[in-house]
């Protein structure tokens, strides 16, 4: 287990745009040459509210695209949906403001060595990471074809240029304002059942990664989905992210989704078991 | 000239006195890419029970103004391998060790402090009798004073007389002088004050108690004057006592106000949640700023706020 966290840098990041994007804001901060430790998959712990803020824990946000190039050297793009005090906060930051981030955190995606049909779900802004990933498995020869899902038109987080590297994107809404009306998982199964999808990659909700992970059980797909539980400090100290996870053996223990994940096999997270006391392993 | 930080928790020596908490640091190897852990006064390990243990159900952290309650319920491996694989990793780095234990029972205490006794390089053993994360608050044993006195006199009578007992109390409690008298008395040579206070958040979308545990341990700044306070009433009813301060601390500042009130070494814990360079700023900015007070060590600042004004 050492090398836990060996990537991750403290570090004060100059924010250099803050755009609102429909519901969300598309934040990039300039990180300098250490982007090119960054992996799709990896998130970035922000301390919110300034030097005198209420606010002690630190707020995750997945990392959705990187860039080596240009003015700032190397700079990463967050999507973030402006819900609580501390992302709020975050969201009202003019741009050239000095913001106290760790990064890279937490297991990547693991990418394919030859190429492969790849599937990219993404619910809601959980897409972001999935238009960067999508960029590199591009590169590497895959076939990408991506679905977006959210409840609405205005949840959805389809930015132009993302869409460039996806051979197709499907959209699909709870209430038919964009896309088709219905959810990811009926277009899933239709791909499943033609053989049309060796790795599924899976960004949003714990409920849709759990519905992926029913779809997938008894196949030969494998399911990489990126979880979402609270985290107080995202360096896998304190415990609280933790989810049922089996290993090989099928002896499952909680893991922490900041330093085991985010990333992980979704056919080895025990989706019934999350939120429950675990049975004690004899 | 530098300042000299050494320290003594009983027969034990640190040259250093910020520490980390309890649960708060895991075993170590995670903060290691942050700042090298011998610079530290020691690791004070996550409390270790004699089996491996899942811990509570999630939801287990709301944040809270200026701090938050966690519900972690002791998760951890189990002695036998933290022993195995924590202990030998972290002598290797050359930190110091402070082993924290837990137990349902007194003789939980005492057997852990049994395998604790062969176990060469560490430093001092943390007695936690105050996690308020069990499911029987009857657990608490620190709440309690003949049951703290059970367990710190069983795991006293195990050990014999070389490795140093930390009893790690609760502030949920009526007279925490009256408990912390009745821990030396049964054998603990030092004390660590203080333990998180038992606090409830309630979700108002589901407007059930937010914690998959319900109750959880209240920490960070919030809890500080509480820490202060506990500290500085130890110190005065027993001044040769050391006490390991801990809750709340996240600067120089703050460490240096737990010293003042009666502390011998300072433990960070949840602002290693915010910032898991903490521990170590928290030690170069309380060493400046003992330094701009005319200090030439630590230990003559230990208690500083009792002194007695003389012409």
């Amino acid at each position: 287990m050492a090398g836990i966290n060996r990537h991750a840098k403290t570090m004060v990041a100059t924010l250099v745009s803050n755009k609102r994007v429909g519901q969300y804001h598309q934040l990039i901060l300039d990180v300098g040459g250490v982007v090119n430790d960054f992996r799709p998959g990896n998130f970035v712990a922000v301390a919110v509210g300034g030097d005198r803020s209420s606010m002690v824990l630190r707020r995750a946000f997945a990392i959705s695209r990187i860039s080596d190039r240009g003015a700032y050297g190397g700079t990463m793009e967050i999507i973030v949906a402006p819900h609580g005090s501390g992302s709020r906060w975050f969201c009202a930051q003019p741009e050239g403001s000095e913001i106290d981030v760790i990064a890279p955190l937490g297991q990547p995606f693991g990418i394919p060595t030859h190429p492969v049909n790849a599937l990219l779900v993404g619910g809601g802004y959980g897409s972001a990471p999935l238009f960067g990933l999508a960029e590199i498995l591009k590169d590497r020869g895959c076939t990408v074809d991506m679905i977006l899902g959210a409840s609405t038109a205005g949840k959805i987080y389809a930015p132009l240029e993302g869409k460039r590297a996806v051979n197709t994107l499907r959209i699909f809404t709870e209430d038919g304002s964009m896309g088709t009306a219905g959810r990811v998982t009926d277009p899933i199964t239709e791909l499943l059942a033609a053989n049309r999808v060796d790795v599924i990659y899976s960004c949003g909700p714990m409920g849709m990664l759990k519905a992926i992970s029913a779809l997938t059980a008894n196949t030969d797909v494998v399911h990489q989905c990126a979880v979402e539980e609270s985290m107080a400090c995202g360096v896998g100290i304190c415990m609280t992210c933790v989810l049922p996870v089996a290993d090989e053996a099928g002896v499952v223990t909680m893991k922490r989704s900041c330093i085991d994940g985010p990333v992980m096999d979704g056919a080895l997270v025990q989706w019934d078991l999350v939120g429950q006391v675990l049975p004690v392993n004899e | 000239m530098s300042i000299d930080l050494s320290t003594t928790l009983g027969s034990a020596w640190f040259p250093a006195p910020v520490f980390t908490a309890s649960g708060c640091a895991s075993s170590g190897k995670e903060l290691a890419q942050f700042f090298p852990l011998q610079e530290i006064g020691a690791v004070v390990t996550k409390s270790i029970m004699t089996k491996a243990r899942h811990g509570r159900p999630t939801p287990r952290m709301a944040e809270t103004p200026s701090g938050m309650l966690n519900s972690i319920g002791l998760q951890g491996p189990g002695i036998d391998a933290f022993l195995a694989n924590d202990v030998p990793w972290l002598l290797e780095q050359k930190a110091r060790v402070i082993v924290s234990i837990a137990g349902e029972t007194v003789e939980e205490y005492s057997s852990l402090a049994r395998k604790l006794r062969a176990v060469p390089g560490i430093s001092a053993i943390e007695v936690n009798i105050s996690c308020p994360n069990v499911e029987n608050r009857g657990l608490v044993f620190a709440c309690d004073p003949d049951a703290a006195h059970a367990v710190i006199d069983g795991v006293r009578r195990t050990l014999g007389g070389e490795l140093p007992i930390i009893a790690k109390l609760s502030p949920d409690v009526t007279n925490i002088v009256e408990i912390a008298k009745i821990v030396v008395d049964a054998g603990a040579d030092a004390l660590a004050l203080i333990n998180t206070l038992l606090g409830m958040v309630i979700n108002l979308d589901t407007m059930r108690p937010h914690l998959g545990g319900k109750t959880g341990g209240l920490s960070g700044p919030a809890i500080r004057p509480v820490a202060v306070r506990a500290i500085y009433q130890v110190h005065a009813a027993m001044p040769k006592v050391p006490i390991l301060g801990m809750g709340g601390v996240a600067t120089g500042r703050d460490a240096l106000e737990l010293i003042l009130a009666g502390a011998s070494g300072v433990s960070v814990g949840t602002a290693s949640f915010g910032n898991p360079e903490a521990p170590i700023k928290v030690q170069r900015e309380l060493a400046e700023l003992l330094t701009a007070r005319g200090f030439n060590s630590l230990r003559e600042a230990i208690g500083f706020a009792h002194r007695v004004e003389s012409q």
